[in-house]
């Protein structure tokens, strides 16, 4: 087959210094689905934004049907034939598909209006065309994820795309969804269509690829046709190491209630339930993991309970103490430390040093404050042995965090968050974009606070993190608890898996338990 | 005083004052409305109407002609939205520091070419501007009280009421409206959809220009007959304020800038009542801050109640 | 040379050489902007004065040539200083009120109701002046905060409006309540002596105030950084979101921070008007927050450096005005040079065009390198 597309040596600097692409080298060929795949902050994204134009290059070329070309935005790229479907969906909430279909590219009357009848005529023909359907007249925030997912399709088909790029389109979808995608991307490639398809989940990459691309660390580690390889293979290629590191682990010894949940519930601004009388009952001692598909709640929940959202319904009782709608600060004072899931927009705070980032939580206590004065010795000897201990590389705690590298970022909020006077700890998305050795050290500590008799809510993405590190296990899909399993050791992926695509849901009386009552 | 009110309330002459304060109110409110829909603020729509005003003067005093002065004075209220667009848009300033230090150069440097010209800090009454037309509608003028109200205004007035027809369809008719939509709610899907957003809020800043470059000409050109030093007094600001109110459109900016407008008007009358004008001065300012704090109290209730609505609903199925 | 070690070595020498440049080029970036506004300035004078040359000569070196000029600074300095503190204090929480210029004129106002009806011994009667038209200031500059935390209003635009509110309230005050009706122009009572705060030079207008200001800067230094609210301002200022999830209280401390905001406005109004008046005879505001704001931006929100930037305002001032005495530029010119100053140091291209332009080469640098060295980022294709 003849090549499309092709990056040479391609290099991605960021302003802020961060190398993204280096010297990437992909061939894509015409009328097949290449798989790209990679763990996060493996480049891929980047990479695709270049490639799309919403990136220029730092160095390096970009060849189309051999010809090299230079995106100066997006619009060059589609111009050139290439489509992109987001990650995160690049719709306009309050117009309607249809709108949203021929937006940049509108219809117009012939007195130069805006043609809606004709938008929404194009929107039914081409969903006819491709059998992706939608309703061209319901606006957007009133229809479903995945049918805003067919709608972000057709609008690069509608721009003429011959080169169709699909960033972690299953995320969130469910399993039939998502089997109902893969045989439209299949029909599409059929007619013609070369795919690049963009995911961290190889049972997907198989089941649709032809052929794929692994990338590390912002370069391109390999490429296979999809006959001549198995997923051990590509699993190391992607975390460049031989086994998961397994976790020496003590069995739990889980005691009281530490924190009670009943009955929450949180919609969002697009009116969509996102979490659906959430309840559940948290140990001293244990890590109770929370496991989904990504967008089912499980970060909604977390705002819930560390008092960034407010419940439609329902309770929070920590102890003697009612947590319901508090503030965060409210939360913390009655002993809850909270790993943010994002450490760059909420964890840290960039521009400030590291000292002031670790006592962010406790400068107000007396052995940090007199008499209003912020005791500066305490502060630097406190911040000192947080850096040391949680092997924050820096030159030192006055250094801005917006300086250090993301492990180390990571571990300036979890040295804050693991040394506060808390007897429960949320944990979401620990070791996200965190390079190898942080993240074995996250998880050891993570599990010597579960040691310390700590109640440990643990969220993340990554299921062999969730798996490895919980003692038991709570499933959540589109907004419930689906399952509950008291022993997280004994459960496996694949039971697991039935559960988060919402194929299979325990009955009530299973699910209660987690209650503990 | 009750019966004094209404005796205001019911006079053609007080709603006529109403119309007329209203106009550089609405036509500033449609700019801020334009210009917040693409997702940028133009703190500096008072020093474009400052510029317009003094340009409006300058140029008319010279070439004799109101309409040369008009071109030039709308001119000057689009190159102030440029410089501001220029810095935050192509400069990655902050715009709403941007639009402090245009209104700052705008203040003073009002001032400062019109002592530089006219050797007066004060007044430009030493220059023979002209005005702009007052415009008797026929048909209109003859229907009773509402012809007095109506007609015989300043032809600005009636531009005003055409900006608002011309905003609505720019927002709702025009496909640049999707783009201008698209930009202020998700920048990132108007990129990816290969709509330039510095482009679409370039044109918003000339159109919040233009506007605001009418609105400072009448207030020099029209509404009096000289520049005054500070001649704006404020009214690019409470643009700021009364755009919130609007929500957003452009028939909501009629009744925004008419809360501005009623006060403004009222305050006329009642300083001829005696009152202290001090106090009635703040009188239009003061309501205007309270008019965005019950319509932003209405909003939020109505949201609350419509998530609730929409939780409730879903579990009635 | 593997991943982790780059890693490791990196940010320890790198980062503190950073941190230095990071402080020194901005600096410059702003020294350029004084310098630049300065030049702007004379290009301005020769454009539009028939004695440019003159008038020039005045703008930039008269405030040196006459010894009263160099008092004149000194005394423009005391409101350019507290506007300016003002100002540091809500930049530094990443907001932008100019309620500022209410708490100073109404402070003013305060003040003047105190000199003339308060009987208090001379220094105990200024100091009481100052107290209670800070106090005053504080209420005000709490509106726009109240009104941005309940119903999410911009602060700044409510702050502008609220500004004409209380103008308007503050000139009735003055005309129905403390005018003295036996002046022509517009005037208040006179103030009593004991108001008066002492001169510190004899036969200069140069008053106590500019002590008082000092003071002031030392005791808003120790507030940002030595103390715990002051702390609290700054990380809400380095991010809002992370000070709530952290558990600050974000409402309380916008809040306060627009108080003490006011706070010193207000003293700066009061002590204008002990230092330098015998009566309230402004006919309009003189909105030194306006000022204030070019104050804190030079001074890079530090309250430390706004001695420096407040000099280097009160420089321009009396430049201007001495040339505009004796020549034929108009004063309000320098408005146009300090919204210059503004408009060049609120553009992050031009304030870190280094830092960008720098970062972006040793990142490529480094990724070349790494190739070269044949570490795995190379080629494994």
């Amino acid at each position: 087959m003849e090549t499309i597309l092709q990056a040479v040596d391609l290099c991605k600097v960021y302003g802020n210094g961060t190398a993204a692409n280096k010297f990437v080298n992909l061939t894509v060929r015409r009328g097949e689905i290449l798989g790209l795949v990679g763990e996060n902050g493996a480049g891929k994204s980047t990479l695709m934004k270049v490639v799309y134009g919403e990136e220029p290059p730092s160095s390096g070329t970009l060849l189309l049907d051999g010809k090299s070309v230079r995106f100066g935005s997006s619009r060059d790229a589609i111009a050139a034939g290439i489509g992109m479907v987001h990650q995160h969906f690049m719709l306009v909430p309050s117009l309607t598909l249809a709108e949203n279909l021929v937006l940049g590219r509108e219809p117009r009357k012939k007195s130069g209006m805006y043609d809606l009848n004709r938008a929404v005529r194009i929107a039914e023909e081409l969903s006819a065309k491709y059998n992706l359907r939608i309703i061209p007249r319901a606006r957007v925030v009133d229809v479903s994820v995945s049918m805003r997912q067919k709608l972000e399709i057709l609008k690069t088909l509608y721009r003429g795309a011959r080169i169709l790029i699909l960033d972690e389109p299953t995320s969130v979808l469910t399993p039939q969804e998502t089997d109902e995608l893969f045989a439209e991307l299949k029909a599409l490639r059929d007619k013609g269509q070369t795919i690049i398809f963009i995911s961290h989940k190889l049972g997907e990459v198989f089941q649709l690829c032809d052929r794929v691309t692994v990338m590390r660390d912002g370069a391109v580690i390999a490429t296979h046709d999809i006959g001549d390889v198995d997923r051990q293979t590509i699993s190391n290629e992607m975390v460049g190491r031989e086994v998961r590191l397994t976790l020496d682990k003590k069995a739990a010894a889980p005691g009281g209630t530490a924190l009670e949940v009943r009955d929450l519930s949180f919609v969002d601004d697009f009116g969509i339930t996102m979490v659906d009388r959430v309840s559940f009952s948290l140990r001293k001692g244990e890590i109770l993991g929370v496991v989904g598909v990504d967008g089912n709640g499980q970060s909604e929940l977390v705002r819930i309970l560390t008092g960034h959202a407010r419940t439609l319904t329902g309770s929070v009782r920590k102890g003697g103490t009612d947590l319901t709608n508090a503030s965060p600060r409210k939360v913390r004072k009655a002993g809850m430390a909270h790993v943010a899931e994002d450490r760059m927009t909420v964890g840290t705070a960039l521009p400030a040093s590291i000292a002031d980032n670790l006592l962010a939580d406790r400068y107000s206590e007396p052995a940090f404050t007199g008499g209003g004065f912020l005791r500066r010795s305490a502060i630097q000897a406190e911040a000192k042995g947080i850096v040391q201990r949680f092997d924050i590389r820096c030159s030192s705690p006055n250094q801005a965090v917006a300086s250090l590298s993301g492990g180390n970022m990571q571990k300036v909020v979890i040295g804050r968050e693991f040394t506060a006077a808390a007897d429960v700890l949320v944990v979401s998305q620990p070791t996200r974009g965190v390079d190898i050795g942080a993240i074995e050290f996250i998880h050891r500590t993570i599990l010597s606070m579960r040691d310390e008799g700590k109640a440990i809510l643990l969220v993340s993405s990554d299921l062999g993190e969730v798996l490895s590190l919980s003692d038991s296990l709570i499933v959540m899909h589109s907004g419930k608890i689906v399952a509950w399993f008291p022993d997280a050791s004994a459960v496996t992926d694949k039971e697991l898996g039935l559960y988060m695509l919402g194929l299979k849901t325990q009955d009530e009386i299973e699910i209660r338990k987690v209650l503990h009552e | 005083m009750m019966e004094f009110l209404a005796s205001v309330f019911g006079s053609s002459n007080y709603w006529f004052i109403v119309v007329r304060s209203t106009a550089p109110i609405l036509l500033v409110t449609l700019g801020a409305v334009i210009t917040e829909q693409a997702g940028i603020k133009n703190m500096a729509l008072e020093g474009s109407m400052l510029w317009a005003a003094l340009t409006g003067v300058l140029a008319s005093a010279w070439t004799g002609s109101p309409w040369i002065g008009l071109a030039a004075g709308v001119a000057a209220g689009v190159a102030i939205a440029l410089v501001l667009g220029l810095f935050a848009l192509k400069l990655d300033a902050n715009a709403v520091l941007v639009g402090i230090a245009l209104n700052l150069l705008s203040t003073g440097g009002t001032v400062f070419v019109l002592f530089s010209i006219t050797g007066d800090k004060g007044i430009s009454s030493s220059l023979p501007s002209k005005v702009l037309p007052m415009v008797s509608v026929p048909l209109l003028r003859d229907i009773p009280w509402l012809g007095k109200v109506l007609s015989g205004q300043n032809l600005i007035v009636y531009l005003a009421a055409a900006a608002v027809v011309v905003i609505h369809v720019i927002l709702n008719k025009l496909t640049i409206g999707r783009r201008i939509r698209a930009t202020g709610e998700n920048v990132e899907a108007a990129r990816a959809a290969g709509i330039d957003p510095d482009r679409i809020k370039f044109f918003t800043l000339i159109v919040s220009g233009v506007l605001a470059g009418l609105a400072g000409c009448f207030l020099s050109m029209g509404y009096t007959s000289n520049f005054t030093s500070g001649i704006s007094a404020g009214r690019g600001y409470v643009a700021n304020a009364a755009q919130v109110v609007a929500g957003g459109t452009a028939v909501g900016s009629i009744f925004a800038a008419l809360i501005f407008g009623v006060t403004d008007a009222l305050a006329t009358f009642l300083q001829s009542r005696g009152l202290p004008p001090e106090l009635i001065q703040a009188l239009p300012y003061a309501v205007t801050i309270l008019g965005f704090v019950v319509v932003t109290l209405v909003r939020d209730r109505r949201e609350a109640a419509r998530k609730l609505r929409l939780f409730a609903g879903r579990d009635d199925r | 040379m593997s991943d982790g070690t780059r890693t490791k070595t990196l940010p320890g020498k790198v980062g503190l050489f950073f941190t230095n440049r990071d402080a020194l080029e901005p600096a410059l970036v702003t020294l350029f902007a004084a310098v630049f506004s300065l030049l702007a300035g004379v290009g301005l004078i020769f454009l539009v004065s028939k004695e440019p040359a003159q008038s020039a000569r005045n703008f930039l070196l008269g405030p040196f040539l006459r010894t009263y000029n160099i008092y004149y600074m000194m005394i423009a300095m005391v409101p350019l200083t507290f506007t300016g503190l003002a100002l540091c204090i809500i930049y530094q929480s990443k907001h932008m009120s100019l309620i500022v210029d209410s708490s100073f004129y109404i402070g003013a106002v305060v003040a003047t109701a105190a000199g003339i009806h308060v009987a208090l011994p001379a220094g105990w009667h200024p100091a009481f002046a100052m107290l209670a038209a800070g106090i005053t200031g504080g209420f005000i500059g709490l509106l726009p905060a109240i009104l941005k935390i309940r119903w999410r209003a911009n602060e700044l635009v409510s702050s502008l409006m609220l500004n004409y509110v209380f103008y308007f309230v503050g000139s009735f005050v003055i005309l129905y309540f403390l005018r003295d009706r036996n002046q022509t122009i517009l005037s208040s009572l006179p103030f009593r002596n004991t108001f008066l705060l002492p001169r510190l030079i004899p036969n200069t207008q140069l008053h106590a105030g500019f002590i008082v200001a000092a003071v002031f800067v030392v005791l808003v230094s120790v507030f940002l950084y030595r103390t715990k609210w002051g702390y609290e301002i700054r990380m809400i200022g380095a991010n809002q979101k992370f000070a709530a999830y952290a558990g600050l209280s974000v409402p309380t401390v916008i809040l306060y921070s627009h108080f003490v905001s006011g706070f010193l406005g207000g003293m700066g109004g009061a002590i204008e008007m002990a230092g330098l008046y015998k009566a309230f005879i402004w006919q309009m505001n003189p909105s030194y927050a306006w000022d204030g704001v070019i104050v804190a931006m030079l001074a890079r929100k530090n309250p430390k450096f706004v001695p420096l930037s407040a000099f280097f305002l009160a420089y321009m001032r009396v430049g201007a005005d001495f040339m505009s005495r004796r020549g034929d530029v108009a004063f309000e010119f320098i408005t146009l040079l300090q919204g210059l100053i503004i408009l060049i140091l609120a553009s992050d291209k031009i304030v870190n065009y280094f830092k960008a332009r720098r970062l972006q080469r040793t990142a490529l640098a480094r990724t070349a390198e790494a190739r070269a060295a044949g570490a795995p980022a190379g080629g494994a294709e």
